[in-house]
């Protein structure tokens, strides 16, 4: 192979498959952690679907299970934790497949950009031997020909290729995202979650981060999960975003449409947690939710939400509330219109 | 003009060097005045020395030059005085379960204040009253919970109590919110606005968020490297902003509408330790690459200064009549040469 | 834990009633005696000090004087000896449990000195960090350095055999370990935001040290001081039984070099020689175990769920 490695397959790889299918398609996902006593229901009947080349955003606060959602994708879970459902990738249950295809499956087709670069990112080794690593795993590549492709990787996310020797602590949180990023692409996967990728950094890191994702996610064709708090970061960055409360979905749609007109009274908290500037409705007046998130290690009946919701009814409390579709928007709220015929055909 | 509560007059705070690294001028000619019962948002990246400044303003570091007045008289640094200091300026940090001692349960973390400074008369008293202030009612049902045992936003209202109850006339917060989840944000910056309400409280808030200057404050000061670059009430400053960085800030929140793509600001946040000569931003300033080169030139020979603390929108920029005219044109910063 | 925390403003008068103190003691108390280790260490250290609280109540002098002796001499355990007795003819489990009172004593005063030693360098040193705190490292490294055996052995022999001098040999080598580990503790908890909180809520250095380091320290130096115990008994036992303490007092430590000097060995009269051990053996084991389950209790306070 002469010079830097371009994936030029990528776009062969697109193809495969019947024309169509989505690349990602989560169905009723179900993960429960049995790490203490006490089983703790992270995520309740999940569906996720991801179209080749498209991004999706996962929206949600800390106990969300967006996080889980995400690490279950490539069973990155602990052993003890029960999940169930399906999660077709290319048309193959991951679920169903054995360890040693999931190993091929981790990083060559879907990668992760873990949270918190300086945890993630191993201080005794150099940032060079870190990227190096997967390919040589992966690839049946020699060295040199990795370290060439490592150097192209960091020139590729904005980092000068001479810090390929460098230590992760000698480099910037924002160096050291991008590392994470370069490491995240090193086998050319179809899939990249990227799990709050910028959350610990400034506005101006931040946006170049962001801006820098989106374009090697265009160049490349690749897919991409965000996972993210900050429904304005999801919604500059990803086609769709996906809304999540106490491990259920809550509303998904076109990102754009979900910021400006939130059909989930959660949606519509958590959009007003983060105010726009110029927006008069905002100023000196701050939007939030009082109480606190439920607790995940108890079955929850009825809505997780109506503890909260300004616009709770008696019905709210029991039973499930499905997803409600509206065109390409879906929102699980009995206030949605068409609810009344959802729950009427069963 | 009445007296600001809390000032800061050429404030500056130099770190020593260490091996491998210069000294560090955290803080730089600081000239900053707050109001009594204003909220006045601090705003900057990482490095810019706005943590430095909040814990010179509340006398946890003792500043190289410069002074600190509070009511118009400078802080007397002997030890009766900064006790007496501390009862009326107040600190809340940004990490609330840290912030509190896990050893103590809520009545003697709110209770500490007080007991400190040999006030017990009243003690369970003052220390309801101070839960009922943030919200957290009844008292009697928190009193005997330790901090693991409450949710983020509790436990920062407990830290707010406890400041509270030395009955202050300031707080200063160093990234109050930025730790707890975002529907709870809400909630403890409505707390923030209603102790203004009710108590008359003024608040310095430093953040790195400029929605939340948005959301609460009055006045915003953009800090960058240890200067104050602009200063102004904040439909001045986050609306019509002036200096580049201020603008760069600006374009580079996210948000959903289509945007004739602005270059996003280039490079990393500078270094404390290598303090570019002249105008601190010049190396990264996307208005300095569209100037003729003796304009240019005066980027790096002239230092911008804030005009007097107390006064409308003022700017910190050789070139304020230019940066005045909008729209800032796109250039590439990278071509600029250090 | 979602509270009210919303409700109307109450006319009630406002509770005046500040939590009880003794409460979180009690759980904690429970929370050990749960453990079976715990349980077991307790019960241990409270029967060896039973014993040798109420030794003095049923033996008499006379048991333990050589002259007055009336045992038959170094027999093997018979009715009325059950461990024997010695080349005096006293009984040897007389003899144990009236040596447990010695080396109790010894072992608790040189915990104590040790402690207040080490646990008072290391919080000073932790919070001082600057020169008073590096000159009290250099003068711990000094001791460090030492060779502890010869120095207590050097200190015992200049103040004289006996209690005192063991005690005092026991605590000037052992305070350096304890004063390293709360200077380690005392450097990470005053990294932590809350010691900044009590700068700004006005707290002087004094008041720093003694209300917010010393709470979070304690745990460590619980911890220690029962490994310490432990330890001094076992050190306690090692000095007298090379010869530097008391020669007329009984301890577990001059029984086996009793039994050393007098030929038990050879005599194969194993309980004169075994029964000491044992008992030190015990009574380590019990304070050990008391350690790690208050290790554990703290810890579970602390840390959520």
């Amino acid at each position: 192979m002469t010079g830097p490695a371009v994936p030029d397959t990528a776009a062969e790889r697109r193809t495969d498959g019947p024309p169509g299918q989505p690349l990602l398609d989560v169905r009723d996902l179900t993960v429960t952690y049995h790490s203490g006593k006490i089983p703790v229901y992270a995520a309740r009947g999940v569906d996720v679907a991801l179209a080749p080349g498209e991004t999706l955003g996962m929206a949600g606060e800390s106990g969300s299970g967006k996080t889980t959602v995400a690490m279950s994708l490539l069973r990155l879970l602990p052993a003890e934790t029960t999940v169930t459902g399906e999660i077709r990738f290319r048309g193959e249950d991951l679920l169903e497949a054995n360890w040693g295809r999931m190993r091929a499956v981790r990083w060559a087709e879907a990668s992760v950009v873990f949270q918190g670069a300086m945890s993630a990112l191993n201080p005794v080794q150099t940032v060079g031997d870190q990227i190096v690593e997967p390919i040589l795993l992966h690839e049946k590549v020699g060295e040199k020909v990795a370290r060439e492709r490592a150097r192209a990787l960091l020139d590729s996310v904005g980092v000068p290729s001479r810090r390929i020797a460098s230590y992760p602590h000698e480099l910037s949180g924002g160096q050291r995202q991008r590392v994470m990023m370069a490491m995240a692409l090193a086998c050319n996967p179809d899939l990249v979650i990227a799990d709050e990728p910028t959350t610990a950094l400034d506005v101006i890191v931040q946006a170049q981060i962001l801006g820098l994702l989106t374009d090697l996610v265009r160049d490349r064709g690749i897919s991409l999960i965000m996972i993210s708090h900050d429904l304005s970061v999801l919604a500059s960055t990803c086609d769709r975003i996906a809304v999540m409360y106490a491990g259920r979905l809550v509303e998904t749609g076109p990102s754009r449409e979900v910021i400006r007109g939130p059909l989930h009274p959660y949606s519509r908290a958590l959009a007003g947690a983060f105010p726009t500037l110029g927006d008069p409705a905002s100023r000196l007046a701050p939007g939030g939710l009082p109480g606190d998130p439920p607790d995940l290690r108890e079955e929850i009946d009825g809505c997780p939400f109506a503890p909260r919701c300004p616009e709770v009814e008696d019905r709210c409390r029991t039973g499930r509330i499905p997803l409600v579709e509206q065109g390409d928007r879906a929102a699980a709220c009995v206030h949605v219109p068409g609810y009344d015929e959802v729950v009427r055909h069963g | 003009m009445a007296e600001p509560v809390l000032e800061a007059r050429d404030l500056a705070v130099t770190f020593p060097a260490r091996r491998g690294q210069g000294a560090a001028r955290a803080v730089d000619d600081v000239n900053l005045a707050l109001a009594r019962g204003e909220v006045l948002a601090l705003i900057g990246e990482s490095g810019c020395g706005k943590s430095t400044l909040a814990r010179a303003l509340v006398g946890l570091i003792e500043p190289d030059r410069g002074e600190i007045r509070y009511d118009g008289k400078p802080l007397q640094r002997s030890r009766s005085g900064m006790r007496e200091f501390r009862r009326h300026v107040q600190l809340v940090l940004q990490d609330p379960y840290g912030a509190l001692n896990p050893r103590q349960n809520v009545h003697d973390a709110v209770a500490e204040g007080l007991r400190l400074h040999g006030q017990r008369a009243g003690l369970t008293r003052r220390v309801a009253e101070a839960l009922e202030q943030v919200g957290m009612r009844p008292p009697e049902h928190f009193y005997d919970r330790y901090p693991h045992q409450l949710s983020g936003g509790q436990q920062q209202r407990v830290v707010i109590a406890g400041a509270l109850t030395l009955g202050p006339e300031v707080l200063v917060a160093d990234e109050p919110v930025s730790s707890l989840d975002a529907s709870v944000r809400g909630e403890i910056l409505k707390l923030f606005l209603s102790l203004r309400d009710r108590l008359g409280l003024a608040a310095l808030v430093v953040s790195h968020d400029l929605g939340l200057a948005w959301n609460i404050a009055d006045r915003v000061a953009v800090m960058y490297l240890g200067r104050i670059v602009e200063l102004g009430t904040v439909e001045e400053v986050l609306l019509r902003p002036q200096h580049p960085y201020t603008r760069a800030l600006l374009d580079a929140v996210p948000s959903t509408e289509e945007k004739e793509s602005t270059a996003v600001l280039r490079g990393e946040p500078p270094d404390p330790t290598a303090i570019p000569a002249g105008c601190r931003f010049h190396p990264r300033c996307p208005l300095r690459a569209t100037l003729p080169e003796d304009a240019a030139q005066r980027c790096l020979t002239d230092i911008p200064v804030l005009p007097a603390a107390v006064g409308d929108h003022q700017v910190a920029c050789v070139h304020s009549d230019l940066a005045a005219r909008p729209p800032l044109p796109v250039a590439d910063p990278s071509e600029v040469t250090t | 834990m979602s509270a009210p925390e919303q409700s109307p403003a109450r006319e009630t008068p406002v509770v005046e009633k500040a939590p009880s103190r003794l409460v979180p003691v009690g759980r904690f108390v429970v929370t050990v005696l749960r453990m079976p280790s715990g349980l077991f260490g307790v019960l241990v250290m409270l029967a060896f000090v039973l014993m040798a609280v109420c030794a003095p109540l049923f033996i008499h002098p006379s048991d333990l004087s050589v002259t007055q002796a009336t045992g038959p001499l170094l027999s093997a355990p018979q009715h009325g000896y059950p461990l024997g007795t010695d080349p005096a003819g006293r009984s040897v489990l007389l003899l144990v449990i009236w040596g447990s009172r010695t080396s109790l004593a010894i072992g608790v005063m040189a915990t104590a000195l040790t402690m207040v030693l080490g646990a008072g360098i290391g919080l000073i040193a932790g919070h001082y960090q600057g020169r008073t705190g590096r000159l009290l490292m250099h003068v711990t490294d000094w001791f460090i350095a030492l060779p502890s055996l010869p120095l207590a052995i050097a200190l015992a022999a200049v103040l004289g055999q006996g209690a005192t001098s063991i005690t005092i040999a026991i605590g000037v080598t052992s305070w350096t370990g304890t004063a390293r580990l709360v200077r380690a503790q005392t450097l990470a908890v005053e990294a932590r935001p809350f010691i900044e909180r009590a700068r700004a809520l006005g707290a002087t250095d004094t008041q720093l040290i003694t209300r917010q380091v010393l709470p979070n320290v304690m745990p460590l130096i619980l911890v220690s001081s029962t490994l310490t115990v432990a330890s001094a008994i076992l050190s306690e036992a090692t000095l007298t039984f090379l010869g530097l303490g008391d020669p007329t007092s009984v301890s577990w430590g001059s029984l086996l070099n009793n039994a050393f000097m007098q030929g038990a060995v050879t005599a194969g009269a194993w309980w004169y020689l075994i029964p000491p051990g044992i008992a030190i053996l015990i009574i380590v084991l019990g304070f050990t175990l008391v350690g790690r389950a208050v290790e554990h209790a703290l810890n579970a306070r602390v840390s959520p769920r």
